[in-house]
């Protein structure tokens, strides 16, 4: 202990000599630590989006030589009833909001109830969380081709067994809505829910077993465990998946394009496979950087009042 | 094309980085640099028929992903070897992505030295000069009209000068299966050629449990099943000039109709997805199915089941089919370099000569006379389809029309899923397509 004080004490003096110095050169350290990302933020984030907004300005069309300036009409046709893309555009922001509010909530909630199961101790349990993580590694094209074959409404593998099971088996799960929504979103959550559970799983193991052993002496039953520990101890693990979910369902394109192309009548078309075609199939670049700054204007407002929320919640 | 191969070094890319100009070179790469020789185009000077000029390396994008792509690739590795002083680098993407990375690859000058194209995408491609005009290229290697069917030869030029270079045509054709034939009563070497036939092979397939005849809402193959009608029935997609869809004429809800109807009759399901109707046809639960030439090699090689290749049935009066045609085209470049324009004619002249090997991919050549050739007639399945290229119809050489053609596409799909009737369907579709071509010749002019 003795020696340590002395150590102090003796580097203390020099380093006071310096001191002034150092502050001075070190006026630039946070900001040479912040460079990097910087550089990337503002070169891969920052001043494309501003570029964008300028592009969203104009008639743009990256190939040919004249962008004719077109201030806010791009986004003002957007509004206005029989131009090109008003109506075909709300229909496709519908079809995501569709997509979210059913795709969100089962995405919370199931990988939460696997999260617990795998949390217990069981044979086998590195297996099963394996068994549930494994779709998520999938990409999107693969998941894609598959549920296309199996969901097909006349040579598909679920019509198949639902008609051995004494149904119907014509249900129209790629071509009608609301089939076509029901298998979107089945498929959607089959394939991701592993990404959600392993998150929470981690918060789970977070939570101090000493607060379950606590509420047992209490006498809890398990739901007040799940109530009164559980949750609480993971609202901020919640606030992370629900918002990361709720951007990644609005970002939904991928099922859509390969399993239902849109249909029926571009029922399930969603925004940002709308926008894409407009965009990178169209070229009309000016049009699409609109739609994407009103999606994401949305985007930002519904994570806001997502955070608010929660924040309310802790706070009472 | 060689920046795209060489892996940016790492000091080179924190240089670029750092300087945070970076990020306006970004913005830069969508500037508004003039085209160097946007207009007049390269000129080969070598005649096409030989290169002795030094070696030289071309890059080659197409978009042949499936078995076609195999037998490019054989080709390519062919001429490889037979041509010392060439090297062609194939480079393979899917068609959705082809015609958005090849404009940008071009843009910021990496783009390959020569593609192959739809006839439909080089107007488009053309007027936002991602490719330049060939005209000297296809002098030099004597392109003769009379050498090619009209529509063809026709689709290749864009404003009076000559962008692609015509490799083959694939059309739709009727593939139908021998053994449900079979199993209806019917004869499985005599396909129905008309109307009349076609209706009764369905009802006899009917009267057995079978629906014969799948149509499909969507593009494939449904949205070319209807082209095909349209024409038939004396529809055309556009009036002379493209300034209006006029696919909701009386011959163009008169060929949905008769999609709809094999619907609403029991011959076909409710409901088909995408590609059902194919794989329905291969096992046997579909017996009619107005397919691509390009399934032809699949199909050929089943050992399931026996599928005959036939003409499409005349279900109007007229002849009418719906085709596309694949063409080699020049993308610009910064520089133009002549060695390897003239190695490029020469690649391309030595594939079209060599077309009745690219047609074993399940193509028609689009020179007349090697589709005449012995070689290619020897090719098993692809004759039905080279009779009917006099029928073949393509979309008119204007730029964006694909944009319009969407349009037509959701009405097919709205109409066949029963969403709405084939004549509203038809008629608001066309409205738009009338507003997006108005749209679109404000912008290519």
């Amino acid at each position: 202990m003795t020696s340590t004080t002395e150590a102090t004490a003796v580097e203390r003096p020099p380093a006071r000599s310096t001191g002034r110095r150092r502050r001075r050169s070190g006026w630039a350290t946070p900001y040479l630590f912040l460079a990097p990302y910087g550089v990337l933020f503002i070169g891969f984030i920052l001043a494309p989006a501003i570029y964008g907004i300028w592009i969203s300005l104009h008639d743009y069309n990256y190939l040919l030589p004249n962008q004719p300036w077109a201030g806010l009409n791009n986004y003002f046709d957007l509004f206005k009833s029989g131009s090109r893309d008003g109506a075909d555009f709300w229909r496709s922001i519908r079809a995501t909001a569709i997509f979210t509010v059913f795709s969100v909530p089962l995405l919370v909630v199931i990988p939460l109830a696997i999260a617990m199961l795998l949390n217990r101790k069981f044979p086998g349990r590195t297996f099963f969380r394996a068994v549930f993580f494994t779709p998520y590694v999938l990409g999107v094209a693969v998941v894609g081709v598959l549920f296309r074959f199996l969901l097909d409404p006349t040579i598909g593998m679920l019509n198949f067994y639902l008609e051995k099971l004494g149904f119907a088996g014509d249900y129209p799960w790629t071509t009608q809505v609301p089939w076509a929504w029901v298998g979107l979103v089945g498929m959607t959550v089959w394939w991701t829910l592993g990404f959600n559970a392993i998150i929470y799983l981690a918060g789970l193991q977070d939570i101090s077993p000493e607060l379950y052993e606590a509420a047992e002496v209490d006498g809890a039953t398990a739901w007040d465990k799940f109530r009164n520990v559980t949750l609480p101890g993971l609202r901020p693990v919640l606030l992370f998946v629900l918002t990361l979910t709720l951007l990644a369902s609005a970002n939904m394109f991928g099922q859509s394009y390969l399993i239902t192309k849109g249909a029926p009548e571009n029922s399930t078309r969603t925004a940002i496979y709308y926008i894409s075609q407009v965009g990178l199939q169209q070229y009309r670049q000016g049009v699409a950087a609109a739609m994407s700054y009103i999606l994401a204007l949305m985007l930002i407002l519904i994570s806001l009042l997502n955070f608010r929320l929660f924040r309310e919640k802790e706070e009472s | 094309m060689n920046q795209l191969n060489v892996p940016l070094s790492r000091r080179g890319f924190m240089g670029a980085a750092g300087a945070v100009g970076g990020a306006l070179a970004l913005a830069a790469c969508g500037g508004k640099s003039t085209p160097p020789g946007a207009g007049a185009g390269p000129t080969a000077s070598g005649a096409g028929t030989a290169y002795n000029g030094p070696n030289v390396t071309l890059a080659f994008w197409n978009g042949w992903t499936g078995a076609d792509g195999d037998y490019a690739k054989q080709m390519v590795s062919q001429f490889n070897s037979e041509t010392k002083n060439v090297k062609v680098n194939m480079n393979v993407f899917q068609w959705a992505d082809f015609f958005q990375k090849m404009p940008a690859a071009v843009t910021s000058g990496n783009g390959p030295d020569i593609a192959v194209m739809h006839i439909d995408a080089i107007p488009t491609q053309a007027a936002q000069r991602v490719i330049v005009p060939i005209d000297a290229v296809a002098n030099s290697l004597k392109l003769n009209q009379g050498d090619y069917a009209e529509a063809v030869w026709q689709g290749g030029i864009y404003k009076d000068q000559r962008y692609g270079i015509p490799i083959d045509v694939h059309c739709l054709g009727l593939f139908y299966n021998k053994d449900v034939f079979e199993k209806a009563g019917l004869d499985p070497e005599k396909p129905p050629t008309n109307k009349d036939e076609y209706m009764a092979a369905l009802e006899a397939m009917k009267s057995k449990g079978i629906q014969g005849s799948w149509v499909s809402p969507f593009q494939f193959t449904g949205g070319l099943m209807y082209q095909s009608l349209l024409w038939q029935f004396g529809g055309e997609l556009f009036n002379e000039d493209v300034s209006k869809a006029t696919w909701d004429s009386e011959g163009g809800i008169a060929a949905l109709t008769f999609m709809t109807d094999l619907v609403k009759n029991g011959y076909s399901p409710k409901n088909v997805g995408q590609d059902a109707d194919y794989v329905a046809l291969k096992n046997g639960r579909n017996a009619l199915n107005w397919q691509g030439i390009w399934q032809v090699n699949e199909v050929t090689k089943l050992t399931t089941t026996k599928i005959g290749l036939a003409e499409l049935p005349k279900i109007g009066e007229k002849g009418g089919v719906w085709g596309n045609s694949h063409q080699f085209v020049l993308p610009r470049t910064q520089g133009s370099d002549e060695n390897k324009v003239n190695a490029a004619a020469y690649f391309v002249n030595w594939f079209t000569q060599n077309s009745a090997d690219w047609a074993k991919s399940g193509k028609v050549p689009a020179v007349e006379s090697l589709a005449e050739s012995s070689e290619f007639t020897s090719i098993e399945g692809l004759q039905p389809f080279a009779k009917e290229v006099p029928d073949v119809h393509f979309p008119p050489a204007v730029a964006g029309i694909s944009d319009a053609m969407t349009a037509m596409y959701d009405a097919v799909n709205a109409a066949v899923l029963g969403k709405s009737d084939p004549a509203s369907a038809l008629r608001s579709a066309a409205n738009k397509a009338s507003q997006i071509l108005a749209q679109n010749k404000k912008k290519y002019g």
